[in-house]
């Protein structure tokens, strides 16, 4: 791989805290490297940032390899940046070149208030999880693993739609900031597994009931979700999730 | 100080079930008026927490992330043990017992290593049904694979996922216990101190990492489940949060520090590629599985690695330990690693990198796919496709993972790899109800000294993890506990929490006084390169001493320029990260002094002084078969307490592994 240096000028969002409002500010980096991460060039302008008295900018991220859900920028009108099935953390600078200009905010929802700058709170996905994102097993209920063989399809679908590290990417990208892609990949993993049968129809209900209350907008069918989810979450669940609902919806009718 | 290993008495195979056995009860009247604080959600603290609410108990949990599906665990990759022989191929409790004994180098304590083998199998039971998406095969039964440091294949994965998937299912659990209201969940607070009463933890301070508010909460006993170390290397594969906080102010606070020194340091990880390097990323493990290692033959090789003929590679690995080949432990794969580079033998820009290549196992399974399909005259072409679409289902994630750091594709020429700082096998020093010499304060996960010994295998801290919080934990606090329940809630209006909250204020004042010119992250930098340098992959006496000089001098420093912009009372990442590096400062000054006392090689902790003719580690179990167990005694002053090991069952001998 060839590498270069370049300089670049970064647009980004400055907002102290939940109440208060915010705005775009300027920066410029300089000599930065083609194989630096996105966050790692971040890393620079924050060091730079704080030897010249200012305040840093902050920003979620932990792992730093595609996998906790924590980082979280809408990088030139995209979530987590250019790149597709990739995460902030894993972007590199090699998707830029010398004199770019970068425009990065915050997700933007009404279910995710800003913290402070690009930082926001997503604490009701966790609150999603709560209504029904789980199986009932308390520890020590369990029956030997292999007592329960399941179709290595199933197996594998339930692992794809699992592979949902919880960014919110979707909502952020989304028109109606709905959490549909989030909430359908929790709810395709349980339906699809043995275990996940006796709480199927609660579940759906509840989990859904959940996201409405949250301030989730409406699924309308755009499919932008499924095109900025770093995982490939397919829009296939969302299909799910609905047979799911109506079905369930129907039988607690009865 | 009371420094009891507690192991029961009895046969080493009936040991935990006689434990069980007699233990004591909380009743589950008593239980609801018991309060317990987890700090930390990873595997350990997730499956403390939701296993204790189930059971009645009042839990709090903490996590500084701003969820607790976040935790540091999510990122393992290759897999998870247990001895559940679903092969067929010869595994049973014992030899999974054998194998992590062996591979700590005798290091362990024998009794904690049994009771972590025997509870493995409920560890897969509980993940499958709680909807863990394992690997299966095409019968739908649990696929398996095998992991460094063994001849059996007991790994289960979910391709390259596997904590992922596993903390989804222990979060899955604790979610469900905060609906059901058993569990309070503090997210984005950082535990400051352990508050003491009457010799016994009683709760801690931990600040709102958005308020910067500081907080007092009580519990009957508090549990550490906060992770390893690693960061004090600064580079390593570990998540830029983790950090030893909390143990630290354990540690301060009386509770011992057992073997701070031992480090693993993974062979497969991306190389560093510059100055501005943030953090390490690892390539599983599990990748050696299929991709051999080598170097070329000539130093300084200028062809491509694709250029380079086969007779011209050095599969370094295979030719200096046939038995194992690429599949030997972390500690022996890693020096292999830099002793070819050291030679001159090294890859890439800066010949700090070998290759991992894929070559050979692309075909073999291309064969082996076609075949099965009935094809026997296919091209290489589509051998080759074949091949890769096998890979890909494996390792398909890390590859990707691979491509996007670096620009290569990894199915098209062998990865370049280095090691680097991965695990922490020192930790909290506990007993065998992983209870640390401060009562009522309990140490889970990769933040005890756990059950690795000097050296941890493959797949065995998620093992761990999940042992210590869904089937160790939960007996053991009732033992404590049981003599709780004439305790009534202590409010937190008692003046020890006024007092520690006082200390922690003080602190943060302090480092919010200094304002000098230096940031935080750059003191960081300068700490990790000496522990890099000095009590990295290889130690001697001298290279330690210096260290131990250069760190009381970084610190020094640190408290009289580091540079902390913002408020106290905001939101303010770099205060927590000073507050961080001012401990890893503190613990980096330990992991010298005990890598230095310690003047044996054994596992991770190689002296330079301490080896075989070949290069290889050499104990000295006549001077060394004992646990450290450093005692805090102010600033820069410890006093080491011996935990002798003794081995009933495997009996030491030099670890081989050719
Ligand atoms: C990249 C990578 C891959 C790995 N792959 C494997 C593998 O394949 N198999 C395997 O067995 N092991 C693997 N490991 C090791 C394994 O993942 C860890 O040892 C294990 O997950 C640690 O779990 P834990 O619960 O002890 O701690 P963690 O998961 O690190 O959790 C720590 C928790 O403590 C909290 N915390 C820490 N300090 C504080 C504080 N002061 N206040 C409040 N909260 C705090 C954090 O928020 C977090 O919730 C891997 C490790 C890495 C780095
Ligand atoms: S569905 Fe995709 S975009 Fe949405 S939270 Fe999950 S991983 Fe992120
Ligand atoms: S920092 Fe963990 S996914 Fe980006």
């Amino acid at each position: 791989m060839e590498h270069y240096n370049m300089n670049l000028t970064l647009k980004i969002w400055r907002q102290k805290n939940k109440q208060s409002a915010g705005s775009l500010e300027t920066y410029q980096v300089k000599d930065i490297s083609s194989e630096m991460s996105f966050l790692e060039m971040f890393d620079v302008l924050n060091e730079q940032l704080i030897v010249a008295g200012d305040d840093p900018i902050a920003f979620d991220h932990d792992c730093r390899e595609g996998i906790c859900g924590q980082c979280s920028m809408h990088i030139d009108g995209r979530a987590h940046g250019p790149w597709t099935n990739n995460t902030t953390c894993q972007l590199h600078m090699r998707a830029f070149k010398d004199g770019d200009t970068i425009v990065v905010e915050p997700w933007r929802s009404k279910a995710f208030p800003v913290i402070k700058d690009l930082m926001v709170d997503r604490s009701s996905f966790d609150r999603i999880i709560q209504a029904g994102g789980y199986i009932s097993v308390n520890t020590g209920n369990a029956v030997d693993a292999n007592s329960l063989p399941i179709d290595k399809k199933d197996a594998d679908n339930a692992f794809m739609a699992a592979a949902c590290i919880g960014c919110g990417a979707c909502v952020a990208t989304c028109v109606n900031s709905s959490a549909m892609l989030f909430v359908s990949a929790k709810v395709a993993q349980l339906a699809q597994l043995p275990q996940g049968q006796p709480e199927r129809e609660s579940r759906v209900l509840n989990m859904v009931a959940q996201m409405d209350k949250e301030n989730f907008g409406n699924c309308t069918n755009t499919y932008a979700c499924e095109a900025e989810c770093p995982k490939g979450i397919s829009v296939s669940n969302i299909a799910r999730l609905n047979r799911e609902y109506l079905s369930a919806g129907l039988s607690t009718e009865q | 100080m009371s420094f009891d290993s507690k192991i029961p008495a009895g046969e080493m195979n009936e040991k935990w079930n006689d434990y069980k056995g007699h233990v004591k009860l909380v009743n589950p009247a008593n239980k609801r008026k018991l309060e317990v604080i987890v700090v930390g959600t990873g595997l350990a603290g997730a499956s403390a927490a939701a296993s204790l609410g189930e059971m009645g108990y009042k839990v709090k949990a903490f996590c500084f992330q701003d969820s607790p599906r976040r935790a540091h665990s999510i990122a393992a990759q290759g897999g998870i043990n247990a001895a559940k022989n679903y092969q067929n191929d010869g595994d049973s409790v014992f030899r999974l017992f054998y194998d992590t004994v062996k591979g700590g180098d005798y290091r362990a304590r024998e009794a904690n290593v049994h009771r972590l083998a025997e509870v493995s199998n409920a560890i897969i039971d509980q993940c499958v049904a709680q909807g863990v998406p394992f690997a299966r095969e095409y019968g739908g039964l649990l696929s398996n694979r095998s992991f460094g440091g063994t001849q059996v294949q007991r790994t289960f994965y979910a391709a390259g996922q596997t904590g992922q998937q596993l903390l989804l299912g222990a979060y899955s659990a604790l979610e469900r216990q905060i609906a059901l209201g058993t569990v309070e969940m503090y997210s984005r607070h950082e535990m400051l101190d352990v508050v003491m009463i009457d010799e016994k933890a009683r709760g801690i301070i931990a600040r709102n990492l958005v308020t910067g508010e500081l907080e007092k909460h009580f519990g009957h006993a508090v549990l550490l489940c906060t992770g390893g170390y690693g960061n004090v290397f600064y580079l390593s594969t570990n998540a830029m949060g983790s950090n030893v906080t909390a143990a630290w102010k354990a540690h301060k606070k009386g509770a011992f520090f057992g073997n701070p020194c031992f480090t693993q340091i993974h062979p497969t990880c991306i190389p560093v590629s510059g100055e501005y390097q943030s953090k390490l990323t690892l390539m599983s493990e599990s990748l050696r599985n299929d991709g051999r290692i080598w170097v070329p033959k000539q130093k300084d090789e200028k062809r491509k690695a694709v250029d380079i003929p086969e007779e011209e590679r050095d599969y370094y690995l295979e030719r200096r330990y046939p038995a194992f080949g690429n599949l030997v432990p972390r500690d022996v794969a890693s020096r292999a690693a830099k002793e070819r580079c050291d030679e001159g033998y090294g890859v890439g820009t800066t010949k700090l990198a070998v290759y991992l290549d894929f070559k050979d196992a692309i075909l073999r399974y291309g064969k082996i796919e076609l075949g099965k399909q009935g094809n026997t005259t296919a091209s290489q072409e589509e051998i080759i496709k074949a091949g890769k679409a096998v890979v890909e289902e494996k390792y398909g994630n890390l590859f990707e993972m691979y491509e996007k750091i670096t620009g290569e594709n990894p199915y098209e020429m062998p990865m370049r790899i280095f090691p680097a700082v991965h695990y922490t096998m020192g930790g909290l020093w506990v007993d065998y109800e992983l209870q640390t010499t401060v009562k009522g304060l309990y140490a889970l996960g990769e933040a005890n000294f756990s059950d690795h010994g000097a050296n941890r295998l493959g797949a065995s801290a998620l093992m761990q993890g999940l042992a210590d919080g869904y089937f160790v934990i939960p007996y053991t606090l009732g033992n404590y506990l049981a003599d709780e329940i004439r305790t009534p809630a202590i409010p937190t209006s008692h003046p020890a929490f006024a007092e520690t909250e006082k200390a922690v204020s003080d602190r943060i004042n302090t480092l919010m006084n200094i304002r000098g010119k230096q940031t935080v992250e750059s003191f960081h930098k300068r700490l990790g390169k000496i522990m890099w340098d000095k009590c990295g992959m290889a130690r001697n006496e001298k290279g330690l001493r210096e260290a131990i000089t250069e760190i009381q001098a970084l610190k020094k420093e640190f408290w009289s320029d580091v540079r902390i912009p913002g408020e106290i009372n905001n939101m303010n990442p770099e205060l927590d990260k000073a507050g961080r590096v001012a401990d890893f400062i503190e613990l980096g000054e330990l992991m010298c002094k005990d890598a230095l006392e310690r003047r044996e090689s054994c596992g991770g902790h190689f002296r330079e002084e301490s080896q075989t003719e070949d290069g290889e580690a050499k104990r000295d179990d006549e001077n060394f078969s004992f646990v450290s167990a450093w005692e805090y005694k102010g600033e820069s002053n410890w006093q080491l307490n011996k935990e002798p090991l003794e081995f009933e069952i495997v009996k030491p001998t030099q670890r081989s592994y050719k």
